[in-house]
């Protein structure tokens, strides 16, 4: 136990930290999801045929590929495409993305892909009559999607998407071979200096079970605010 | 657009693809017999034994799969009492550590899967079994089973493909996988996109003949709750 000791003597703080950043960058990585899911659903639900084929594209191609390839591309890639945009723009100095922002955006858009098929199950299954009879009573756009689609829309997702936000959790552990120190990336510089990773390791699957743990009782209450009948 | 790395790259990639196939099938034969078996502990009507399948697959969903291969790979090596053991043979192994954790992640999945295609069979074609005279282990065998199958299949297709996609975390306990090979290229070559193109297209056409062969499973077997 002295090894979780907080200070120099222990890795308690250096954890405590890491859980921070593993819980931050899914949360960003989350949102980053829900602006890629915003963008990609419309396609999906677009009747022209090529527009649909780009939602389609962005859901298989991300969903049929391993997150940790995707990441690696972010890696190796990242840096490279943005100097590359500067480049265009007279600016040639190497620049090195940080890797709190290739790793959230990598698993973002990994999880925006998972996002976008659950709001596009939960747009489809909303009754038709709902979209004509808003049409029909001649609501403008904004009361049209937000106060009358939205809500049925959130309330067919949010089991879902509680789904996603688990496999988002999980996935940010993959980001620990760019160096991110989230979980764990902690957990393997404790293990190698301590030479103790059973230790190590198993304590960072402890902390990862209370974070899907807590965040499903979060979830869950939001579940049953949101599944109350019309 | 570097084409020639593209095709320079390619056998490199199928060969390494040999390996992802392996972890995958060894894996997915392990994890069914464990699925199976913690299914059938879960509908155990002893608290402690239902209990006991529930933890399993609790802390196998609810923990990064990269946690548990690292424990597996790591940690159990710390163990002075299994170095002396025959265990140690197979946990040296990067491959068989890989298969372990593995194995039992997707056991974990599958035992729900499977418990849930079980719990949704109706109560009517078990007594129709029961009012036959048929004797119990036939009923399971000859009507749970096949139905609970048909009724797993949809579900059990998504999680090949998540296992497919699980078996590139392999590169990162050594083994030379697809992912693994593709990281290689990439970081010796520093030409992400050309490599990534080749190795997500290889793993798409998987992903593809996988849905293609439950599609055609799923209507073979026509699919009715």
């Amino acid at each position: 136990m002295e090894l979780l000791y907080f200070g120099d003597k222990g890795w308690g703080d250096e954890l405590f930290f890491a859980t921070l950043m593993t819980i931050a960058v899914s949360i960003t990585a989350m949102i980053i999801g829900f602006i890629f899911a915003a963008l990609f659903t419309p396609l999906k639900l677009s009747n022209n045929k090529f527009l649909n084929s780009i939602g389609n594209a962005y859901t298989t191609i991300i969903r049929g590929v391993p997150e940790l390839l995707v990441i690696y591309l972010f890696f190796f890639g990242g840096s490279g495409a943005i100097m590359f945009v500067a480049s265009i723009f007279g600016y040639n100095d190497y620049i090195e993305i940080n890797a709190f922002l290739t790793g959230s955006f990598s698993i973002g858009i990994i999880s925006g892909a998972y996002s976008t098929e659950v709001f596009r199950g939960a747009l489809q299954s909303i009754d038709k009559g709902q979209f004509e009879a808003a049409k029909v009573l001649g609501f403008n756009k904004y009361i049209y999607f937000f106060k009358i689609i939205l809500p049925q829309m959130l309330r067919l997702a949010i089991p879902n998407l509680s789904n996603v936000w688990q496999i988002t959790l999980k996935d940010t552990s993959l980001i620990s071979v760019t160096g991110l120190v989230e979980i764990m990336r902690q957990s393997y510089i404790a293990a190698g200096s301590t030479r103790d990773p059973l230790f190590f390791y198993s304590f960072a699957a402890v902390l990862y079970l209370i974070l899907t743990f807590l965040s499903m009782q979060l979830l869950n209450r939001l579940e049953t605010k949101y599944s109350k009948g019309y | 657009m570097d084409i020639e790395l593209m095709i320079s790259s390619f056998p490199k990639l199928l060969n390494a693809t040999l390996i992802t196939l392996k972890l995958l099938s060894v894996s997915l034969i392990l994890g069914l017999f464990i699925g199976l078996g913690f299914a059938i502990l879960r509908m155990n009507n002893n608290k402690l034994i239902n209990k006991f399948a529930y933890g399993y697959s609790y802390i196998f969903r609810g923990t990064p799969l990269l946690v548990q291969i690292f424990i597996i790979y790591f940690g159990l090596g710390q163990i002075e009492y299994l170095r002396t053991t025959f265990l140690w043979v197979v946990l040296k192994e990067p491959y068989w550590c890989a298969i372990i954790a593995f194995s039992l992640n997707t056991g974990a999945y599958t035992s729900e899967i499977l418990r849930s295609a079980f719990q949704t069979i109706k109560p009517g074609y078990l007594e129709a079994g029961r009012s036959l005279g048929i004797p119990s282990k036939i009923i399971f065998t000859k009507i749970q089973i096949p139905i609970a199958i048909k009724q797993s299949l949809p579900a059990y297709g998504n999680e090949i493909i998540l296992m497919l996609k699980g078996t590139s975390l392999a590169s990162t306990v050594t083994l030379m996988d697809l992912t693994g090979v593709a990281k290689y290229i990439i970081s010796t070559t520093f030409k992400p996109v050309e490599v990534f193109i080749v190795a997500g297209g290889i793993y798409l056409f998987m992903t593809f003949i996988i849905h293609n062969v439950i599609k055609y499973l799923e209507k073979k077997y026509g699919f009715q709750t």
